[in-house]
């Protein structure tokens, strides 16, 4: 009954910055432990949709959100706890902020956050979020220069292992692979396979092969709407339900 | 026909760009004096006040001076130079001063910066400019009036004015410019960092504190440091409520006099070229020397940071 229970769900969720609706009233839901992949052009509304699973969504002074998102049974748009809530769903965004702390300092930011003080704790942890975002031998000799020094792909990766640090039970990747080179985007992805078995992944990815290599379900959102969700090989099939999909994976959209 | 014409359109083409290589040479020439006037200047000024002094340098025991806190420059029988004393009061009251106006200004500015909007953001801002604009004769005054009275009735002061009346009077002087100068630097900031901090679960003040403050510390440093050099400075509002007399205080409740009080307070009543108008001028040397000094460590604290 419980293990029945979807770990997120959507519910007509309508957003609008100032007068311009770009997500027309979204339903879905996700399974514990899935990898959700999502595709679609550019303006589809797919960050938006990340935003405000996590309410970063809160940031874009003229955003109107409706509708209903519960994750775990808690209702997302009302919470009171809004940084517990971002500490539960990881973001990993498209262009890498690396704050301007050390590499070790921004991989124990979130942790130190949560009250995490313990030296051997903070170490053990970084280490391991390190090497999850396949970052850690290239860094673990200069952990304390400044992250912001990093190249713009091990900058993506610091962002990763970041978003791994707190221990979130939802991972949202948005684009993550978009500075990084295809080797290390398949050694993160492995690492994503194996995160799987404790978290639930939402991969928005305009790389459509990478949603086929990891997602267990696809949804493929156009301007706004979701123009069909289903497992990954009925989407890759070739005769998904709808035209538009058939088109789009193939480059014969428009 | 098209030869000439195309001559034509040529030769002013060719005209315009002398004048524009001309005016870019102009224009160059002049923002480079402007850029290396600011040395001259700061050498100029140095080297008048020193030259106004410098006969006297050699007939001084410099520890003496520099040690003592006998200041008796119209003795009769045995005149002494002694601003030991002086020297403690301008550091005194000055480090005092900033142990009230550094947090607060600080904290001051992140409120500002980080967690007021609108209306309340714009009357702060306006309210706090308007602070800075206050002449010091000013604040002198509340000094005698309020401040005195205050301490009076609520500390455990002797009667009279003190120390502290000066350090919070210079506190509350250098608040507007640690202040601004700390907002505009934590607004330099670019929100992306914020986001991402908050995005992470983090609260606003650990978002402050843990992003904004390492990322804004030169910024921060500096306003502290504008700060500390408005205190150093100032003239009137200390002269006025310090109390005025040579001493090195051993409590907060007691008088001091300030460097640059001495000078304002007895310029005009010497003789142009007598041994006590040189001394004074040796005390403005002296000052500009501490600034210099607080510059530079500020500046060599700057660089260890980044080198980090």
């Amino acid at each position: 009954m419980v293990n029945n229970q979807p770990k997120i769900s959507v519910e007509n969720l309508r957003l609008s910055y100032g007068h311009r609706e770009v997500l027309h009233g979204l339903s879905f839901s996700v399974a514990p432990k899935e990898i959700l992949g999502v595709i679609g052009p550019a303006q589809s509304g797919k960050t938006s949709l990340l935003r405000c699973l996590n309410r970063t969504i809160d940031f874009v002074s003229n955003a109107f959100v409706s509708g209903s998102i519960t994750i775990d049974g808690e209702d997302v748009l009302r919470t009171s706890d809004v940084h517990t809530l971002r500490r539960k769903v990881g973001m990993v965004s498209p262009l890498p902020v690396g704050l301007p702390l050390s590499i070790y300092d921004n991989v124990a930011f979130a942790p130190r956050c949560g009250g995490i003080k313990n030296k051997d704790e903070l170490d053990a942890r970084v280490e391991r979020c390190l090497r999850q975002a396949a970052l850690w031998d290239e860094v673990k000799d200069r952990l304390h220069t400044l992250g912001t020094k990093l190249s713009g792909g091990q900058q993506q990766r610091l962002t990763i292992a970041r978003a791994l640090s707190h221990d979130p039970e939802i991972l949202c990747l948005d684009e993550f692979s978009i500075a990084i080179d295809p080797v290390t985007t398949m050694r993160i992805e492995d690492v994503l396979k194996e995160l799987k078995s404790h978290m639930t992944i939402l991969l928005v990815t305009n790389l459509v092969q990478q949603a086929r290599r990891l997602a267990d379900r696809t949804m493929f959102l156009w301007n706004g709407e979701i123009v069909e969700l289903d497992r990954t090989e009925a989407i890759f099939s070739n005769q998904p339900r709808d035209k538009r999909t058939y088109d789009y994976i193939h480059g014969l959209f428009g | 026909m098209t030869a000439s014409q195309t001559d034509n359109l040529k030769r002013p083409r060719m005209a315009r760009s002398m004048a524009a290589i001309l005016g870019e040479r102009t224009i160059e020439l002049i923002i480079r004096i402007c850029g290396v006037s600011a040395i001259v200047f700061v050498f100029g000024i140095f080297l008048f006040v020193l030259r106004e002094g410098a006969p006297l340098i050699g007939k001084l025991d410099w520890t003496k001076v520099l040690f003592s806190q006998e200041w008796y420059p119209t003795s009769k029988g045995n005149v002494r130079y002694g601003v030991g004393a002086l020297i403690v009061g301008t550091l005194s009251v000055t480090g005092l001063a900033m142990l009230f106006a550094v947090p607060f200004g600080i904290g001051a500015a992140v409120f500002v910066s980080e967690f007021s909007t609108g209306k309340v953001k714009e009357t702060l801002k306006i309210v706090i400019e308007m602070l800075a604009a206050i002449p010091s004769i000013v604040w002198g005054f509340i000094g005698l009036s309020v401040m005195n009275r205050l301490i009076q009735q609520y500390l455990p002061a002797p009667v009279g004015l003190n120390l502290l009346n000066g350090a919070i009077l210079l506190a509350l002087m250098s608040v507007p410019i640690i202040v601004s100068i700390g907002e505009d630097a934590l607004k330099a900031v670019p929100d992306s960092y914020r986001e991402a901090a908050m995005a992470m679960g983090a609260t606003r003040w650990q978002t402050v504190y843990r992003v904004l403050f390492p990322a804004a510390r030169n910024g921060l440093l500096a306003a502290a440091l504008l700060g500390v050099g408005r205190a150093i400075g100032e003239t009137m509002a200390v002269l006025m409520a310090t109390g005025h007399a040579v001493n090195i205080p051993k409590s907060i409740f007691d008088p001091i006099r300030t460097l640059t009080a001495t000078i304002a307070a007895e310029l005009g009543e010497t003789a142009v070229g007598s041994d006590h108008y040189r001394m004074l001028f040796l005390i403005g040397v002296l000052l500009f020397s501490i600034t210099f000094v607080v510059n530079l460590l500020a500046d060599l604290a700057v660089r260890g940071v980044r080198k980090q």
